[in-house]
């Protein structure tokens, strides 16, 4: 851990994709690239867990794929922009899906947007509480 | 000689282009945001440039977790649009100027900028929703474009500063090439944005406002900026702003402000676009 990266873990709410985890999430983020493909996925929805089973991904970046929990596949190395591959398979939008990460419904995140966005007030700095 | 003329910023959100592409611009949530861009298309009427080297990021289209090019530049013939899980946008294939590329590729490499270079380039809504915003729907896009991909989604991306100097190698570049083209750089992405985590939502307009001034007052004070100060104060997804200092290091030491637009929100995202250009050429005040 280098100062650069550890700088980002004062940030809070936010896993940022270093190089680190681009190693650790790459056969998720391949996962999810497999499903540009419209056959794959069709055999995606036709069964997740055995399409799973054919990437050598951990245990638990399968299980927070089939729970879509966003912010476990983030912890686990996922990127948002690999990630989207699976919520446009699951018919949401990036609103939709993002709005699921905050622990907000998705009415009351659109209304967040729609009234300037998350303050940065409380939002920069664990260490500093700001 | 070929020589710059304009540089231009704006945001790429994927959801404008679709709101472009299903005729939903006049919509109440979309029309103040296209509303913003009119001064633009009028302007952009006036001022074909030969060619647009145009600044954007890859959003896992092209490049896969295989591959994670810092600079990349596009020198094929044309740029079809990437499917990017929807089927691709509708809009014309990119024509690229593959001569100016093959000379700007020469030229940075040899000043020392180490590009990765592209002869197959599928390209996204990074590249495609900027041509949308201020061309419209044409038949045929007006003008040829250089893509250059800058990764900004794998930390590192490149800093600010060598965004900047990037971007100042680009104007010695296109000023050796004997055509006499004339050329806008668009930087696109930002502004403040995050899409992930329970930060998601992430907002800064007092950042963004600041930002926008000093691309054109204080580049070199901005080009500075740390990674860990475009987090904090503009969202882990906000680091797309960097690429904007590649356009302002194109525009030479002084740029003119022609015009400015924000607003919140396009989707997730912060919206802000900018026209400039370099300084005493017609056109602005100086």
């Amino acid at each position: 851990m280098t100062a650069y990266t550890s700088e980002f873990d004062d940030i809070p709410g936010t896993r940022v994709f270093t190089a680190q985890r681009a190693k650790q999430g790459y056969h998720l983020n391949q996962f999810c690239m497999s499903l540009m493909k419209a056959e794959n996925r069709e055999r995606f929805k036709a069964g997740e867990r055995a399409y799973l089973d054919e990437w050598p991904m951990t245990e638990a970046q399968k299980q927070a794929v089939l729970d879509r929990d966003y912010n476990a596949m983030l912890e686990l190395g996922g990127n948002i922009y690999f990630l989207a591959k699976i919520f446009a398979t699951d018919g949401l939008s990036y609103v939709q899906a993002v709005s699921t990460m905050t622990g907000m419904n998705i009415e009351d995140y659109q209304q967040m947007m729609l009234d300037g966005g998350r303050s940065p007030e409380g939002w920069r700095s664990v260490k500093d509480g700001t | 000689m070929a020589r710059i003329t304009a540089g231009l910023t704006t945001s790429h959100i994927p959801a404008i282009g679709a709101a472009i592409d299903h005729g939903r611009t006049q919509e109440p949530y979309w029309q103040p945001l296209f509303a913003g861009y009119e001064w633009t298309k009028a302007w952009a009427a006036g001022n074909v440039p030969d060619v647009v080297i145009l600044v954007y990021n890859d959003h896992a289209s092209a490049f896969t977790p295989e591959v994670v090019p810092t600079f990349a530049l596009g020198c094929a013939d044309e740029f079809p649009p990437a499917d990017e899980g929807y089927g691709a946008r509708p809009v014309p294939v990119v024509q690229g100027h593959p001569d100016l590329a093959a000379h700007l590729a020469q030229a940075l490499i040899l000043d020392e900028f180490d590009l990765t270079l592209l002869y197959k380039l599928d390209v996204d809504h990074g590249l495609t929703v900027p041509l949308s915003l201020v061309y419209g729907q044409p038949e045929q896009w007006p003008v040829r474009v250089i893509p250059l991909a800058v990764n900004v989604v794998q930390y590192p991306p490149p800093t600010g500063h060598r965004c900047f100097m990037l971007g100042q190698a680009i104007r010695r570049a296109v000023e050796s090439f004997g055509e006499d083209l004339t050329v806008h750089v668009w930087g696109t992405g930002g502004m403040s944005h995050q899409l992930q985590g329970p930060r998601a939502g992430f907002i800064n307009s007092k950042f963004d406002a600041a930002f926008m001034s000093r691309l054109v007052t204080d580049p070199e004070g901005l080009a500075r900026l740390p990674h860990i100060e475009y987090v904090r104060e503009a969202g882990s997804e906000g680091i797309e702003l960097v690429m904007q200092l590649i356009m302002r290091g194109a525009m030479g030491p002084k740029a003119e402000e022609l015009y400015r637009f924000y607003h919140v929100p396009g989707s997730n995202t912060a919206v802000g676009h900018m026209v400039l250009q370099p300084a005493g050429l017609p056109g602005g005040e100086g």
